[in-house]
């Protein structure tokens, strides 16, 4: 069985629970030497980005873009401000690794914040932190305090001509927040409403400057990739999906954690670190990416490994490695109609099919569920589903369709015995 | 290169296209029809309604999954597909979403008939609804007077939104909430109070935002359409006028982008309202031993032959609204000069005639209307220009927005959209800091006081120097400086300082045919085409301080239309003839004339207004005059002809117009002044001790006889009442508190002493030493001079 | 010229020094500090949520308009931010805000019944407060804490794995 390693954003965790998140625990651990060798050396910052472009180390926010494929769109030497945005606005259900990185590791953030600016040009970086994380909040100021203290991020740190300020911005609720341009339409003090692409922020993102946005842990991994070269990075998971990850595992499970293991890691092995499924039960589904993501039924989920390409052969995505274990006996018509008031209660209101939409579907599944389902809602479901995702600016719309289709590709016949009976088929018990 | 052009394929058809150019641009263009909600080319791109989803594929790779086509930048070899299987389903899945929450009351809805959700849902729609759950239902804010609201048909295309935070420059009106509770309004449920508000309504694709005067009066399908021009700026912005049984149901805007865009101003929206006033002169009238009685034209007629002809030669005087036709001006000057003088003006609220002679040959605004937006520089000079001319001031906002320094010079600052700078002077006093202007721009020194230059003055000097060097600056003169009394000096150093930065000169004509009046010789100093009459007749001015035997007053008021009311109030009272050809009646009229002919009003004769860059736009009647008032030029055809006065036998006001177009074949545009800078008397026109001095500005919807008479617009917050807004330094001197009572006592220029009184409003964007009392509002014709000496003290005092 | 990419600046007619308080106002400036200069309106959320905090929980609109003059934006502006994310109150608050997640781990983890026992015993419905004043029930989407299911935030301090029986401990100390 694999074991939780802990090597890259959780190398902390074993120091003492007082102190790990100190600048002291954290040079302890080999922190800020990959930043005070850039100061002092100032390498090409292509040499930087080929290195994490060899690491394959792909956003771990959930879309996994290629993290040196995206560094190397910004016009670096092109005049006027840059900026590097951390996305620690975790919100997507199932997830819960970020505020364990700011908590437990938050100076590896912030190095790898320095490193990301030095290398796409830029000399400000924001960290925006979703409002309700007041402790990870006080954490990462403190962080920043200690750092700003001992010189390691300013102006012209260690008078190398270099400099990279580093500000947090709270969020105040909204998952929109955590879309990239929502982000930065947030941090410009709007309504988090996401941006139509083209411009890409490469181009025009923060204050219409060209701005780079990486999750928390994205950017908390770099340090790491420079100190042990992209090639052990890579290799500590798969060709294309490089490394290891964080993985939370919840739900259903005896064991909920977070893992920080390799890609490729199989299921089954997550699911045993995880103590198996609570009570003894039989694995029913597994949500394996976010709630985003398709569901993938127990079985399947049982033959597959945890990397971008596995999960995708298997029918869902990896998205931000947040594992959602549900055991037999759950209803799946509750937990779809949980997900659907989710979205509807998210959704920021711009585009037409979301907005209208997501409320229309989280309705019927209400009323399936409360005994009033007609036969023709599942495909109306399906149908009303299929004319959101794709059809609108950000991929919210996707995110929300997604698991209606794949609910009830998967578990129709709950919903249609729901429709009939006028009651749960799995509830029972 | 970006010159280049993009080859691109849509539905099959080749076109061509900018590079960066939308797809839905480059579709309209080509007259290919792509459904949209929240696309508007005057604002910016949202891309959120979804209904313009288009299938595209670009070097040979489909696109995944549809596009919007308002969002999605043509490219070399793209191929889009706007009615394929794929951007149909698309396109209908929006519609859908779109109506579930839309309440089916298109039968009681304003919009019916013309709403764009109603006409896209019969080619997108689907005859059944899916839709089972309960339905949105939005409460409705009240915006005021002139928009009505019905929230619950919103569908959140956020046009109104961008609309006020892009081109309004007001951001009243916002989308708060989210998703399915996100709602378009203030929040807080407030009028919105902007000149240009009223546009939201044609932006609206459904009827959530509808025009609150024409609510529930028409159905969109009885109305037929006519083409007009609005009467009561210098933009004469294209109208179309939707009328029923013979009457104005409601103004829109026609696309005309030299001239307005496709906006138009509140006012030149909702005047239409005075045409129906209870004030309308329905008949012709003749007083009677003091008392109005209603007679035949027959009989009115033959009463104003003999009036006008009473007088004589040189004791008649003829005082024409700014907004009447070019029609009737060039047949009023023909009447008054056939009669023997050129005793008539159209500048009606004008005090300092000083520099008549170096007037210009036609003052115009110096570049083309469309050209303001280009300028990089701007100085107003004495305009509230968001009052004066709401679409010149949207024009220089976006100038303004793309970098342009736009600086004024006002006695008071005005209240602007967009960043300026502004200086502020006496409207006696605004020579001063011309005069540092011109110090600063390297001219000799101008004798006569100076204003010691600051940084502001600096900025504006350079400003204007570098826009002048790139030929695109321009200083332009407002009603302000027009109606002050050193107007003449202030003229002319205007043109010195546009002269020594490079700069144009303009002038902002401050009515409809104000330019006309140049063109049309319905001036005492100019003949039809711009000639000069061998000697000048009297101007405006001094047809009232040297009163005449005779007057015939055209479209005015007087009490609230001419520089001083109590001056033309008292030299009208003592004429022994006075004929006035109006529209409305009015007490002041009342009792002055002895005939009042009933004329058309706005939409109810075909005429020609020039506006402000000298363009002629012609128009026809699109209603017929009420009850037995008939088109002004036709009222002067008969009286010209029963006077046997040669050139009243037209036809027709295109055969009026033919003749005048001939006259001014040669007469072009040209700000040039003649002769030198004047030296003109200010004594009369400083305050003296205590006096502070009275600063007459004219609201936005007190301009003119018809607008005063538009209800809903005089409900708007901008329509101002009579007060007296004082700097706070001045109120504290004089110990007025905000809201209190002043006396307002006033000299007229016959030496007539007024006194009245008006609530004080403190403003410390008053010029110190002035008192901002407005003219052409409800009691202001009991006032002396527009601008001029005013003794201010507590009422009761 | 789209309002989308330029910051909205408008000058309200108002002294800065008679907004608010003097202490809200240094606390703003330093987020202001952290934008560039023509960006203040970037600070609108924190400035926001300082102002709530100050005022027991919840905006007025009166504190609203505050804000908005302070950092020059216009009203409907500041509005929309306040009516966009969930953690902004626009109505009297209790003294402590009670947040149950119940997005899907958590309600997987049990928060459903967490709800309904919070429901029952205090009688208050989600978005309620009750009768004493004492507190606002809330139901907050995921709260990032899915690993200790079902997560609560009480006022600013997460509660793990709370069962009915902890959430009444926890109510129970609240003043």
């Amino acid at each position: 069985m694999a074991e939780n390693q802990n090597t890259v954003c959780f190398r902390t965790l074993h120091l003492d629970a007082k102190v790990r998140h100190t600048l002291e625990s954290y040079r302890s651990v080999g922190g800020y030497v990959q930043w005070e060798r850039i100061l002092r050396e100032k390498p090409d910052p292509d040499q930087l980005i080929d290195e994490l472009k060899t690491s394959a180390l792909r956003g771990r926010g959930g879309a996994g873009f290629p993290t040196g494929l995206k560094w190397s769109f910004m016009p670096r030497t092109k005049p006027g401000q840059k900026y590097i945005v951390c996305n620690s606005d975790e919100g997507e259900p199932g997830t819960c690794k970020d505020r364990d990185i700011m908590r437990y590791n938050p100076h590896q953030l912030i190095e790898g914040m320095a490193i990301a600016g030095y290398c796409i040009g830029a000399t400000v970086g924001y960290n925006y932190i979703r409002g309700e994380f007041y402790e990870p909040t006080a954490r990462f100021d403190g962080a920043l305090e200690e750092a700003y203290a001992a010189g390691l991020i300013g102006k012209n740190l260690f008078g190398s001509g270099i400099d990279f300020d580093l500000y947090t911005h709270l969020g105040a609720g909204a998952y929109i927040c955590g879309e990239e341009t929502a982000l930065l339409e947030s941090l410009e003090g709007k309504k988090g409403q996401p941006r139509f692409k083209p411009p890409f922020p490469a181009q025009a993102g923060l204050y219409g400057m060209p701005t780079t946005i990486n999750n928390t842990e994205t950017l908390a991994s770099v340090p790491v990739i420079l100190e042990k070269s992209g090639k052990w990075f890579l290799e500590q998971g798969k060709p294309n999906n490089g490394g290891p990850k964080l993985f939370s595992v919840t739900g259903q499970v005896e064991r909920p954690c977070n893992l920080e293991i390799p890609l490729g890691t199989p299921f089954k092995d997550v699911l045993e670190m995880a103590g198996g499924v609570s009570g003894g039960r039989a694995l029913k589904a597994v949500i394996p990416g976010g709630s985003s993501v398709p569901v993938v039924p127990g079985d399947v989920m049982m033959r597959t490994d945890m990397d971008y390409d596995s999960i995708a052969k298997a029918g869902s995505m990896l998205g931000s490695g947040a594992v959602i274990i549900i055991a037999e006996g759950t209803c799946m018509v509750k937990v779809l109609a949980n997900l659907a008031h989710f979205y509807a209660h998210e959704s920021c209101g711009q585009c037409t099919p979301c907005r209208e939409g997501t409320g229309w579907l989280a309705r019927v599944l209400d009323r399936i569920l409360a005994g009033n389902g007609r036969p023709q809602d599942l495909d109306l479901l399906d149908n009303v589903a299929g004319r959101i995702g794709g059809r609108t600016i950000c991929a919210l719309g996707d995110a929300a369709a997604m698991p209606v289709q794949s609910f009830l590709k998967h578990y129709r016949s709950e919903f249609e015995h729901l429709i009939e009976h006028g009651r749960s088929l799995v509830e029972a018990a | 290169m970006s010159d280049d052009k993009i080859t691109l394929e849509i539905d099959g058809r080749v076109c061509t296209a900018a590079p960066g150019e939308m797809i839905i641009a480059v579709a309209d263009r080509e007259g290919i029809v792509i459904p949209r909600f929240c696309y508007h080319e005057k604002l910016s791109i949202a891309a959120n309604c979804r209904m313009c989803l288009v299938e595209a594929e670009q070097g040979g790779r489909p696109f995944p999954k549809p596009i919007p086509a308002c969002a999605t930048p043509v490219g070399e070899g793209m191929k889009v597909l706007t009615r394929s299987k794929k951007a149909l389903d698309a396109q209908r899945g929006t519609m859908e979403f779109l109506l579930i929450n839309h309440p089916l009351d298109c039968p009681i809805c304003d919009q019916g008939g013309e709403c764009e959700l109603q006409d896209v849902s019969m080619g997108y729609g689907e005859d059944v609804s899916r839709f089972s759950e309960r339905k949105r239902v939005v409460k409705d804010e009240d915006l005021g007077p002139l928009i009505a609201t019905e929230m619950t048909r919103c569908i959140h295309c956020t046009r109104c939104v961008r609309f006020g935070a892009e081109v309004a420059g007001l951001r009243e009106l916002g989308a708060t909430g989210r998703g399915e509770d996100m709602r378009i309004g203030t929040f807080v449920g407030q009028s919105m109070a902007h000149e240009l508000s009223g546009n939201i309504i044609d932006l609206c694709p459904v009827g959530a935002l509808t025009s609150k005067p024409y609510r529930f009066t028409a159905r969109a399908w009885e109305l037929t359409s006519d083409e007009g021009i609005a009467p009561h700026d210098g933009v004469g912005s294209n109208l179309q006028l939707h009328i029923r049984g013979g009457q104005v149901m409601r103004v829109h805007p026609r696309d005309n982008e030299a001239v307005n865009e496709c906006w138009i101003s509140d006012r030149d929206r909702f005047s239409y309202e005075g045409l129906n006033s209870p004030e309308r002169l329905k008949a012709p009238m003749l007083k009677r031993d003091g008392e109005w009685q209603e007679v035949d034209w027959q009989e009115a007629l033959h009463a104003a032959v003999d009036l006008l002809k009473a007088p004589g030669p040189d004791q008649l005087g003829v005082l024409v609204s700014p907004s009447a036709t070019l029609e009737e001006q060039f047949l009023l000057q023909r009447l008054v000069r056939a009669l023997g003088s050129d005793h008539i003006d159209t500048r009606l609220r004008q005090l300092d005639f000083s520099a008549a002679a170096a007037d210009p040959r036609l003052p115009w605004l110096g570049v083309p209307i469309a050209e303001l937006e280009q300028q990089q520089a701007a100085l107003l000079i004495g305009s509230d220009i968001r009052q004066e001319q709401p679409l010149l001031a949207h024009r220089l906002r976006k100038a303004a927005l793309s970098g342009a320094t736009i600086a004024l010079l006002n006695p008071y600052e005005v209240d602007l959209n967009h960043r300026s700078i502004q200086l502020r002077s006496a409207p006696q006093a605004l020579d001063r800091d011309l005069r540092a202007l011109l110090k600063l721009l390297g001219r000799p020194p101008v004798a006569g006081p100076i204003a010691e230059p600051d940084e502001r003055h600096q900025r504006i000097a350079d400003a204007l120097t570098r826009a002048g060097q790139a030929g695109k600056g321009l200083v332009l003169l407002g009603a302000l400086a027009e109606n002050a009394p050193v107007y003449g000096l202030v003229r002319a150093l205007a043109a010195e300082v546009a002269a020594a930065a490079g700069c144009q000169l303009g002038c902002l004509a401050p009515a409809a045919n104000s330019v006309g009046s140049w063109c049309a010789g319905s001036l005492p100093h100019r003949l039809p085409g711009g000639a000069a009459p061998a000697r000048p007749g009297l101007d405006a001015r001094a047809m009232l301080t040297d009163p005449r035997q005779g007057y015939l007053l055209w479209g005015l008021e007087p009490d609230r239309d001419l520089a001083d009311p109590i001056l033309a109030m008292s030299a009208l009272r003592a004429a022994k003839q006075v004929v006035a050809c109006t529209a409305f009646r009015s007490p002041a009229l009342d009792a002055v004339a002895d005939v009042l002919l009933p004329i058309s009003a706005f939409a109810e004769t075909a005429g020609t207004f020039v506006n402000t860059e000298a363009r002629w736009q012609r128009f026809q009647g699109a209603v017929p005059p009420p009850g037995d008032s008939r088109p002004g030029w036709k009222v002067l055809r008969v009286l010209g002809t029963m006077m046997e006065l040669p050139g009243f036998a037209q036809n027709s006001a295109r055969e009026v117009h033919d003749e005048l177009a001939s006259q001014c074949r040669d007469l072009t545009p040209d700000n040039q002044l003649r002769g030198s800078m004047p030296a003109t008397d200010l004594s009369s026109a400083t305050p003296q001790g205590a006096e502070l001095f009275r600063l007459g500005n004219v609201p936005i919807y007190a301009t003119d006889p018809l607008v005063r008479r538009a209800s809903a617009l005089q409900r708007t917050p901008l329509a101002e009442q009579l007060a007296v807004s004082l700097h706070p330094e001045d109120a504290a001197a004089l110990g007025l508190a905000d809201g209190q009572l002043a006396r307002v006592v006033q000299v007229a220029t016959n030496g007539e002493c007024i006194e009245v009184n008006a609530p004080v409003v403190i403003d410390d964007r008053i010029a110190v030493g002035c008192a901002r009392i407005p003219a052409g509002v409800e009691g202001s014709g009991e006032l002396g001079p527009i601008m001029g000496p005013v003794q201010i003290s507590k009422a009761g005092d | 010229m789209s309002f989308r990419n330029t910051p909205l600046a408008v000058i309200h007619d108002v002294d800065k020094e008679t907004l608010l308080t003097p202490e809200l106002r240094a606390e703003i400036d330093k987020h202001v500090a952290k934008y560039p200069p023509e960006w203040k309106q970037s600070a609108v959320m924190p400035a926001l949520t300082l102002v709530q905090d100050h005022n027991g929980g919840w905006l007025s609109r009166e504190l609203m308009d505050q804000v908005a003059a302070y950092l020059d934006m216009p009203e409907t502006a500041v509005y929309e931010v306040a009516t966009f994310y969930a953690m902004y109150d626009l109505e009297p608050v209790g003294r402590h805000k009670v947040c149950v997640c119940n997005s899907v781990s958590c309600m997987l983890g049990g928060a459903e019944e967490l709800m309904h026992h919070i429901e029952k015993k205090y009688n208050v419905a989600p978005g309620g407060t009750t009768a004493d004043g004492k507190l606002t029930f809330k139901e907050f989407e995921c709260l990032g804490a899915c690993r200790h299911a079902p997560a609560v935030m009480v006022d600013k301090a997460y509660h793990e794995c709370v069962t009915p029986e902890a959430i009444d401990k926890i109510i129970d100390d609240l003043d």
